[in-house]
């Protein structure tokens, strides 16, 4: 039996890394430490080598690659899409892959945060790291989110519970409110919920901001909440120490979208005028806020990029994976870590399953059943170490423990560049070793 | 990079200040990647470069820029605006990219080296996300680079302090320093930014307390001069001190040079140089600066030269950034990292018709030109801060050319004219000290020893410039008045005896990423147990988790400590 300790759960944006991994001399593995989300994640990873797949073929790894890199640079039009559940070192060669083959780049971000980065281009970000919330915040504020069942840990290791600094108390040194459209399990940790009525969050922000600035509201009640109620709201924001936002997909992907937040960030910039206060984006993958960051190092936008005319165009509702597929702009597709067959909405996967698809993921997802060429590849955080952003951007080395019998994402990228430049995969030695 | 081509580049004016050299005629022989003496060199088989009638100058230094890792990587992101206009082709060689005032990576390595310019430092980042920098400067070609810590709000460090343990204090920055791979110590506002997370305040003097520490700025920056010097690193403290941009600068800066006492940078000194004439307006105090930076030898600075047209500032001074965002209300970043630093970023124009802008534009010229030893001088535009990197060559033909100097001068609001000291000097620098503050000094000063100079056993770092080529690339900038440039558009660049630029352009060899240097300072290891406490009380990464580990490193260089 082996224990390590500070191991990274991979699985959301909460990037744990006080988990603890027991191995046992069978093989097994047993996660401590972790949330049911994240045992499921790491437990129940079968590491074993798996045959990459032609058409439904098990071939060897050189034949999938030869096959990989034919269906990518012979396409005219090709789009990569995921990256969200893959180390940064893989992601990095995935935009160096779109740059050479001239590709529209495209990342989760865009069904699920990209409204945030539009948000934060039009209006700015005023944010902070996780430790901040945990050593400064007195009030919590939480928006069309549910942390207790998606990001499960955040409560107690980042936000509500934990003592700091300047919160010795823990919980009894915090307010916390919830706002959403319904009483969600969130609702039981909050002090306050403010109920929105369903496509009203833009108004209730923008009643909530005009209040913080010190204006009048004209009405009774906005968006189903009572004027008083915005106005105590209101009052209890400015007056708070230090304040901490957090937001999710209930304001990113309702009606709004971008303008929610912005109101949303706007709120927060208003209330610097009075207090302090932060805000920190709720990211689901794992590895999404490293997709946002590796893609605005290297092309300068976090998503929604082409590369087809040589230099990077960024282009949200353009160059959008969904919006490509649903018009049949894709002639090929390069799916890593992600399943848009499973998530995406009908007329961009039925654009999909009409184009030859590789599929790169360590499980087999709907998206990768029926792919072209499908390479299954090892998992960070189990079997190999890479690199994780965290939702505030805190960057986290994972740590491998179990032996790796697939190649790395990494790898799977360098054979595919090599193959493309005329080359042979010398220089990923471990693939054919880890074939057998 | 052993195994490469030698190279001898013949007959060249050579401007090397650090071995005595101002423009006599000189072979440089390099093999090896570095500068050989010719007798070792393989004649035969070497590449011969034709220098004849040509400047030849070390690769250019610049100690202070941000170029790379959370912070930048956030303005990049914030204005997608910014690099519309500004796109690089793949079909140049090498990687394709985007950015005017704040780059691409990939598009940085190669912007700089099209300069002449082959070492950079990233001149602010939080240890909690080096791992981000370091893989940044990984994708950055062509440059060797190394990063500055930030130290001057480390609530480990303040506790330290406050308690009078100064030896645990040494250990833990000696620890932080191996943790982030970092090369130097940053300060910036310190106490200020603390103050500003835990009570929307700010530090205003040296005396003023850190809320909640029972500590002063004064006892902080005193703690990290001091522990600079005893640890022997290769670079004093570099500090953006108290009240950056503001008429309560120059006071606090002039105090800092009083009290310092040890090694002190002063960098980007042109923000740092304000007073009030009286009426609540801003004036300049340049004669006053330069007369205590002169009369200090411990003292060295760079100026972050302001370039009128766009740029993005960002730094780790969160209360300024957030000051500065409702001042212009542009679109405003902050960034609060727990127990560390602060900082923001605030996209923002310098127009000439502005008379701040055009008062802090004389402002870095005056300090520029009242130093009286380049060799504590560093040219900068504290990039993207003051203005862009790629302007440098403006600013070095706005120092060695009075009559362009006055030209623009003129083009000033008539107030900031009149009251100026600029009109009156006539100093123009000669090449050869040019050479100094964008070579020889930024080197010296950083303590990179095989740096800046073309002795015998220095990096193979070359830039050959033809002195007809001066302001030759048509502008990248937008400048209304006609940009003049000097030492523009290299003929040949080398880099560690590889030659990347020719004719201005990157050959599209990019070779390696560049050597990334770091210090390895000794420490008591005792230390690591207290800290291991204050980890888990107070952060939100396991202790085990927080160091940079080698695989982050690349081709890293340990400096030694003295
Ligand atoms: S909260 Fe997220 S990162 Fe933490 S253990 Fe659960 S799934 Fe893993």
């Amino acid at each position: 039996m082996k224990e390590i300790n500070n191991a990274v759960c991979t699985f959301c944006g909460c990037l744990c890394d006080d988990i603890a991994v027991v191995l046992g001399d069978d093989g097994g593995v047993r996660v401590k430490g972790a949330c049911t989300n994240g045992k499921g994640h790491i437990e129940g990873y079968d590491a074993a080598p798996v045959s990459p797949m032609v058409r439904g073929e098990p071939v060897s790894w050189d034949q999938a690659l030869d096959e990989a890199a034919a269906i990518l640079g012979d396409a005219e039009s090709p789009l990569i899409y995921g990256l969200s559940s893959t180390a940064s070192e893989a992601q990095r060669r995935c935009v160096a892959l779109a740059d050479r083959i001239g590709a529209a780049i495209d990342t989760t971000s865009s069904v699920c945060h990209g409204p945030t980065g539009i948000a934060m281009q039009n209006f700015g970000e005023p944010t902070c790291s996780l430790g901040e919330v945990l050593n400064r915040a007195d009030l919590l504020l939480f928006w069309g989110c549910n942390p207790a069942v998606a990001h499960t840990r955040h409560f107690t290791r980042y936000s509500l519970m934990p003592r700091g600094r300047f919160t010795p108390r823990g919980r009894k040194d915090r307010r916390m409110i919830l706002a959403d459209v319904r009483r969600t399990p969130s609702a039981n940790a909050a002090d306050r919920f403010l109920q929105v009525e369903q496509g009203s969050d833009y108004e209730v922000l923008g009643a909530l901001r005009a209040l913080v600035q010190g204006k009048r509201v004209r009405a009774d009640s906005v968006g189903g909440v009572p004027l008083e109620e915005l106005g105590a709201l209101a009052e209890e924001l400015g007056s708070c120490r230090y304040g901490a936002a957090f937001f999710g997909m209930g304001l990113t992907m309702t009606s709004g979208r971008d303008l929610n937040i912005g109101q949303y960030f706007s709120l927060v910039r208003d209330l610097n005028a009075h207090t302090r206060f932060s805000v920190v984006a709720l990211r689901g993958h794992g590895n999404v806020a490293g997709a946002d960051a590796v893609m605005t190092w290297q092309t300068g936008y976090p998503f929604a990029v082409s590369l087809a005319g040589g230099v990077p165009t960024y282009g949200p509702g353009e160059f959008t994976a969904v919006d490509m597929l649903s018009r049949r702009e894709a002639d090929a597709a390069l799916v890593v870590a992600s399943d848009p067959g499973a998530h995406f909405p009908a007329g961009a996967v039925r654009g999909l399953e009409g184009i030859p698809r590789v599929v790169m993921d360590p499980v087999v997802s709907l998206t990768a059943q029926d792919a072209t060429v499908y390479l299954p590849t090892a998992q960070y955080g189990v079997d190999a170490e890479g690199t994780y952003y965290r939702m505030d951007g805190v960057p986290i080395r994972t740590r491998a423990f179990r032996e790796r019998l697939r190649p790395t994402d990494e790898e799977v990228f360098d054979g595919v560049l090599e193959r493309l430049h005329g080359g042979r995969v010398e220089s990923t030695t471990p693939i054919e070793e880890v074939q057998r | 990079m052993s195994g490469t081509q030698p190279v001898g580049i013949l007959g060249g004016f050579l401007y090397d200040p650090a071995n005595g050299v101002d423009g006599a005629v000189r072979d440089i022989w390099i093999k090896d990647g570095r500068v050989a003496a010719p007798e070792e060199v393989d004649r035969e088989h070497a590449r011969i470069i034709d220098a004849r009638g040509m400047n030849v100058f070390p690769g250019g230094v610049d100690l202070h820029a941000h170029i790379a890792g959370a912070k930048v990587n956030h303005g990049r992101k914030l204005c997608p605006e910014d690099h519309a206009d500004h796109k690089r082709n793949r079909a140049e060689g090498g990687r394709s990219g985007a950015g005017f005032t704040v780059p691409t990576t990939f598009m940085t390595g190669c912007m700089y080296a099209e300069l002449g310019y082959t070492t950079v430092m990233e001149a602010a980042c939080a240890p909690l996300v080096a791992r981000h920098t370091h893989e940044e400067l990984e994708d950055m070609p062509l440059l060797d680079k190394g990063i500055l810590v930030t130290l001057g709000n480390n609530e480990f460090l303040f506790d330290c302090i406050a308690r009078g343990e100064t030896e645990r204090a040494r250990d833990f920055i000696a620890w932080t320093l191996q943790a982030a791979r970092g090369y130097g110590i940053k300060v910036v506002n310190p106490g200020g930014v603390e103050n500003w997370k835990s009570q929307r305040g700010n530090a205003h003097h040296w005396d003023q307390e850190i809320a909640g520490f029972g500590l002063t700025p004064r006892r902080v920056l005193d703690t990290l001069i001091g522990a600079a010097d005893e640890l022997g690193l290769p670079h004093g403290v570099h500090l953006h001190g108290l009240n950056l941009g503001t008429p309560q600068s120059a006071e606090q800066t002039l105090e800092s040079i009083r009290f310092a006492q040890g090694r002190l940078h002063l960098t980007h000194l042109q923000f740092m140089s304000y007073g009030d004439d009286g009426k609540g307006r801003f004036r300049s105090r340049t004669e006053e600066l330069a007369e205590a930076v002169n009369a200090n030898s411990n003292v060295t600075f760079d100026v972050g030269q302001i370039v009128f047209g766009p740029a993005t500032t960002m730094t780790s001074d969160g209360p300024f950034q957030y000051n500065l965002g409702c001042m212009t209300g542009h679109k405003w970043f902050g960034g609060d990292e727990e127990n560390e630093t602060g900082g923001g970023i605030v996209p923002l124009r310098y127009s000439r018709k502005n008379r701040i802008n055009a008062l802090q534009w004389v402002t870095g010229l005056e300090l520029f030109l009242l130093a009286e030893d380049p060799w504590r001088v560093a040219l900068t535009t504290d990039h993207p801060n003051a203005g862009p990197f790629f302007c440098y060559p403006q600013v070095i033909r706005l120092l060695m050319d009075r009559d362009y100097r006055a030209e623009i001068l003129e083009t000033l609001p008539a107030s900031v004219r009149k009251r100026s000291l600029l009109k009156d000097i006539d100093r123009e620098y000669t090449l050869g000290e040019i050479a100094i503050i964008t070579r020889a000094a930024p080197a010296r000063i950083l303590g990179l020893s095989r740096k800046g100079h073309l002795g015998v056993g220095a990096d193979g770092d070359v830039a050959v410039y033809h002195p007809d080529d001066d302001g030759a690339r048509t502008p990248r900038c937008r400048s209304v008045v006609p940009c003049r440039r000097a030492l523009d558009l290299p003929r040949w660049v080398l880099k560690g005896g590889r030659v990347v630029v020719e004719a201005g352009r990157f050959t599209g060899e990019t070779g390696d990423a560049g050597t990334t240097f770091h210090v390895t300072p000794d420490y008591d290891p005792s230390v690591e147990k207290p800290l291991r406490n204050h980890f888990k009380r107070y952060y939100s990464v396991a202790f085990d988790n927080y160091p940079v580990q080698d695989a982050y490193l690349g081709s890293g260089e340990s400096v030694p400590c003295r």
